[in-house]
């Protein structure tokens, strides 16, 4: 994944922060959050998992002009997704998503403008009674803001099961 | 921001993020985040193509739940680290309740920092996510 421009702007910010049941004031009321000590709307601490939305070849959002969607319509399936980068936590492309880390060296601000890089980190593997042998690997993404400093290091683990996870 | 000396290793945080959790929640998530995987929000393809008894939350959905219990309790902006482990899926109908224990008070890079342990649960005792996060304090 490689993303040129992620516009942190305030809108998405409070969008976000309401899908995670978070009402602070800090995510949406610029008033409050200029009097405040971060000086101004900051955004929540997983906001940086929405660079999807800015990644132009993400899989897990239909295109405007792709080749299908494999959710429903009038079947239950379209098309199989399009061969395309799966993000920096994961998602299909790395199989189910097993851990997230991220490492906060800045405030995330309102106004910033992100870019991203993402390179594989560590692999291993494990045995499991749940899913047979489990593939593990890293991908590790460097958020940097205009002034090319690093504000977000963002590490997905996802994991490939041998077969279906028994819950 | 958390005062040192208002709080002590052990000290204990729970919060209930959801109760009940609404589909309409989850698709608020996928169009936020911009994950559209239709395992979380298209019903049909769920059930019949892909063999769950439902759609189920994202990862991150619990993960950013959980992140608002812990901002909660640490502070705005105060956040080093946050990771966690995603061991069991979550669904609608949830309802998921978090806890967080300091386990250090300490110095890490010239500022003062506590270590916590996460957990989040769901109604049947089961935990969805454990993980760690850094949080800075007021010394």
């Amino acid at each position: 994944m490689a993303i040129d421009k992620f516009l942190v702007e305030a809108s998405h910010i409070m969008m976000f922060a309401r899908s995670v049941g978070d009402a602070n004031p800090i995510y949406h009321d610029e008033e409050y959050a200029e009097k405040s000590e971060m000086g101004g709307i900051i955004a929540p601490p997983t906001f940086a998992q929405s660079s999807a939305q800015f990644d132009p070849d993400y899989f897990l959002r239909p295109k405007v002009s792709g080749d299908g969607w494999f959710g429903s319509g009038k079947e239950a399936t379209g098309s199989k997704p399009s061969s395309g980068s799966g993000g920096g936590g994961g998602g299909a492309a790395m199989g189910l998503h097993a851990e997230q880390h991220f490492e906060y060296h800045l405030p995330l601000k309102a106004g910033d403008v992100l870019s991203a890089t993402s390179k594989p980190g560590k692999s291993w593997e494990k045995e499991s009674k749940r899913a047979g042998t489990l593939k593990f690997s890293e991908s590790v993404t460097e958020y940097r803001n205009q002034n090319g400093d690093l504000v977000i290091t963002a590490t997905g683990v996802g994991v490939q099961t041998e077969r279906a996870v028994d819950s | 921001m958390l005062k040192e000396k208002e709080i002590n290793i052990g000290d204990i945080h729970t919060a209930t993020l959801v109760e009940d959790l609404k589909r309409t929640q989850i698709v608020q998530y996928a169009g936020a985040s911009g994950d559209y995987n239709p395992l979380h929000t298209d019903e049909i393809f769920t059930t019949k193509i892909a063999g769950y008894p439902s759609v189920f939350a994202h990862g991150m959905l619990s993960m950013g739940l959980t992140g608002t219990m812990l901002t909660n309790y640490v502070g705005d902006g105060a956040l080093k680290k946050y990771g966690v482990r995603f061991t069991n899926q979550v669904w609608p109908g949830d309802t998921l309740k978090s806890t967080t224990t300091i386990t250090a008070i300490k110095d890490q890079d010239g500022e003062r920092v506590i270590d916590l342990e996460i957990v989040t649960t769901n109604q049947n005792d089961v935990a969805v996510v454990t993980g760690n996060a850094t949080a800075k304090i007021e010394s």
